[in-house]
């Protein structure tokens, strides 16, 4: 080798050197996350403080954040999982109630790590009032008013107007038609629990179905699928014969427990149906899928059939297939209809003050959506 | 008093749990948990009791032999397999899960598919043209099924194709399937929800206040 080349070969190696070294020598930047702040989490039971800071910018190479938190000013120690590069904020439902916590927000690069300044210290308190559902408890007011004055006007008026229902109104024919056949009657409530409105209302007419039952001595059968329906439904037939002075035609073997599982559940039913051959079917209360095969099942039989849901997608299956169908509102009208009790049928009419309510306020919206004013649609969209 | 009690306690845990949609605070959430857990352990007692008047029908039907009345035993069976493998060995046994994939699912499968059936029945009264709105159904019922199947675009774009119309009403079975949809049909279940609401707000205000007191069983 000549002593140029290797010259250039010796400062080639120097070069390497020093830029190698200087390269080692450099302490990687990572920029630590900005405008990070604690606060206690709005609307909630005390039990958590949410920590938002700034996006960081798409080049900050930042891999993942850590959150560090210390309770009354101890320690900072690490919590929670690695949050994901692109997360804003971070809500800690693990603290101690009413002491206080401070934060600090480590982003972290792929091999540094850069702590932000320390939060505030916070402490969680619990709220009295979800300020997040006062649109929904004005509304909820408004019409609870509608229907509360509606009570108080119709009590001891005997001529409060109830459009009339029609399968309602059959429901004696229904009764009278099992009778004079000498066959039963189905009562079937749905697949809702007791908590459920629909089951609520399916147990009224249950109640008032017994009371006629009762006098023609006509035989009323109900399959459950509920435990506490079972329960439930037994004390109220049984109470409704009693109060017709029959307790005697009361058997509580046909008040029964047939199984949970949806399916089993109509199966169960419908081998019902095809045995006994009832001359009524009700079928009132909530209902899925299992819907249209009760309703075809029992119109494959000739029973008369009255039905009646809040499930809306069941209802087309419904109407088919039955005879009468009560359509979502009428199923809660029910019990104040059959009773004609002054203070029941006085609801029903609240409840129409309060679809005019409705209808005001639909109408108010657009016609100031049509100026440009959209506080209602605004407000409507918060009750939602 | 045997109906004024449970009016009163009817009348507190309404208000009660009412306000606790309402209030976030732990002293409401507490409440609110420990009536659902009020609520699960009455569901267990009611779920043994129900299951004891299970088997007590089953008993009474082989005792009088009713119709049918062997298939009882099948519901003896039943019940003894899943009690023996269940309560020992727990749900997650792969017997139990055998048990429940090739026993229970199918059977229930079998339940579902029967739906095909009879909507196919229901579809044949509903449909039949017989006065103008059953004809609206009819016209309403076909479009909504060619939109949901490629063919009734395959078929529309065909009959496009042969008139001078221009591309923008390609795919116009799927746009209508979807106007209706979107439309007259959400307009009306839109309807029927807001009805179903103020049931609901109307029975609750009944049943808290006392008015509505057949759940108690009738009379006064």
């Amino acid at each position: 080798m000549t002593n140029n080349r290797k010259f250039i070969f010796m400062v080639a190696c120097l070069l390497i050197f020093l830029c190698g070294t200087y390269a080692f020598s450099q302490e990687p930047t990572t920029i630590p996350p900005t405008n990070v702040t604690a606060k206690d989490t709005p609307n909630d039971d005390g039990s958590s403080i949410t920590i938002t800071w700034d996006a960081a910018p798409d080049d900050s190479g930042i891999t993942g954040y850590k959150v560090l938190r210390n309770t009354d000013a101890g320690e900072f120690e690490e919590i929670g999982s690695q949050l994901k590069p692109t997360a804003t904020q971070y809500k800690d439902s693990d603290i101690e109630k009413g002491k206080t916590h401070a934060y600090i927000l480590r982003a972290i690069t792929a091999d540094a790590v850069s702590d932000s300044q320390q939060t505030d210290a916070v402490r969680a308190t619990s709220q009295w009032f979800h300020t997040g559902k006062t649109q929904l408890f004005i509304a909820m007011l408004l019409l609870s008013a509608a229907i509360l004055g509606s009570i108080y006007l119709s009590r001891g008026n005997q001529n409060v107007f109830v459009r009339r229902i029609p399968g309602l109104e059959a429901v004696d024919e229904a009764i009278g038609r099992a009778t004079e056949m000498g066959r039963s009657i189905l009562y079937v409530l749905g697949l809702g629990g007791v908590s459920g409105p629909a089951t609520i209302a399916s147990m009224t007419i249950l109640g008032q179905v017994a009371r006629r039952t009762a006098d023609y001595e006509t035989t009323l059968r109900v399959p459950c699928n509920d435990p506490i329906v079972l329960n439930v439904v037994r004390e109220m037939v049984k109470a409704s014969y009693l109060d017709e002075g029959r307790p005697d035609a009361y058997s509580e073997e046909d008040i029964f427990f047939l199984t949970d599982s949806q399916f089993a559940y109509a199966a169960g039913v419908d081998g019902m149906m095809l045995r006994e051959k009832p001359a009524a079917i009700f079928l009132q209360g909530t209902f899925y899928a299992e819907s249209l095969i009760l309703a075809e099942t029992g119109n494959s039989i000739g029973a008369i059939q009255i039905a009646g849901t809040d499930s809306e997608h069941q209802l087309p299956f419904l109407i088919t297939a039955c005879d009468y169908t009560l359509i979502g509102e009428e199923l809660y009208a029910a019990s104040a209809y059959l009773s004609k009790e002054p203070m029941q049928l006085g609801s029903l009419r609240g409840q129409d003050w309060g679809k005019v309510l409705i209808f005001l306020t639909i109408v108010s919206g657009v016609l100031l959506e049509l100026f440009g004013v959209n506080w209602i649609t605004t407000f409507l969209q918060r009750v939602s | 008093m045997k109906r004024q009690i449970p009016l009163i306690l009817c009348f507190l845990f309404g208000v009660v749990m009412l306000f606790t949609q309402f209030s976030p605070h732990s002293f409401s959430q507490g409440i609110y948990k420990e009536v659902l857990n009020w609520a699960r352990i009455i569901t267990t007692f009611a779920l043994i009791f129900s299951t004891i008047t299970l088997i007590q029908t089953h008993v009474t039907r082989i005792q009088r032999q009713t119709e049918h009345w062997r298939y009882s035993f099948i519901v003896f069976i039943g019940i003894a397999i899943m009690v023996l493998i269940g309560i020992p060995f727990g749900p997650q046994h792969p017997w139990f899960e055998w048990l429940f994939n090739n026993v229970q699912l199918p059977m229930d499968a079998t339940m579902f598919s029967l739906l095909a059936f009879f909507i196919a029945s229901a579809a044949y009264r509903a449909f039949r043209a017989r006065n103008v709105e059953a004809s609206l159904l009819l016209i309403t019922a076909v479009i909504v099924m060619l939109g949901n199947v490629p063919i009734g675009d395959l078929f529309w774009n065909t009959l496009v194709s042969l008139t001078p119309l221009d591309d923008s009403v390609v795919n116009g079975s799927s746009w209508m399937k979807q106007w209706i949809l979107d439309n007259p049909n959400l307009s009306a279940r839109r309807g029927i929800i807001l009805g179903v609401s103020l049931g609901v707000i109307s029975q609750s205000i009944r049943i808290i206040l006392g008015i509505e007191r057949s759940y108690l069983g009738g009379g006064d």
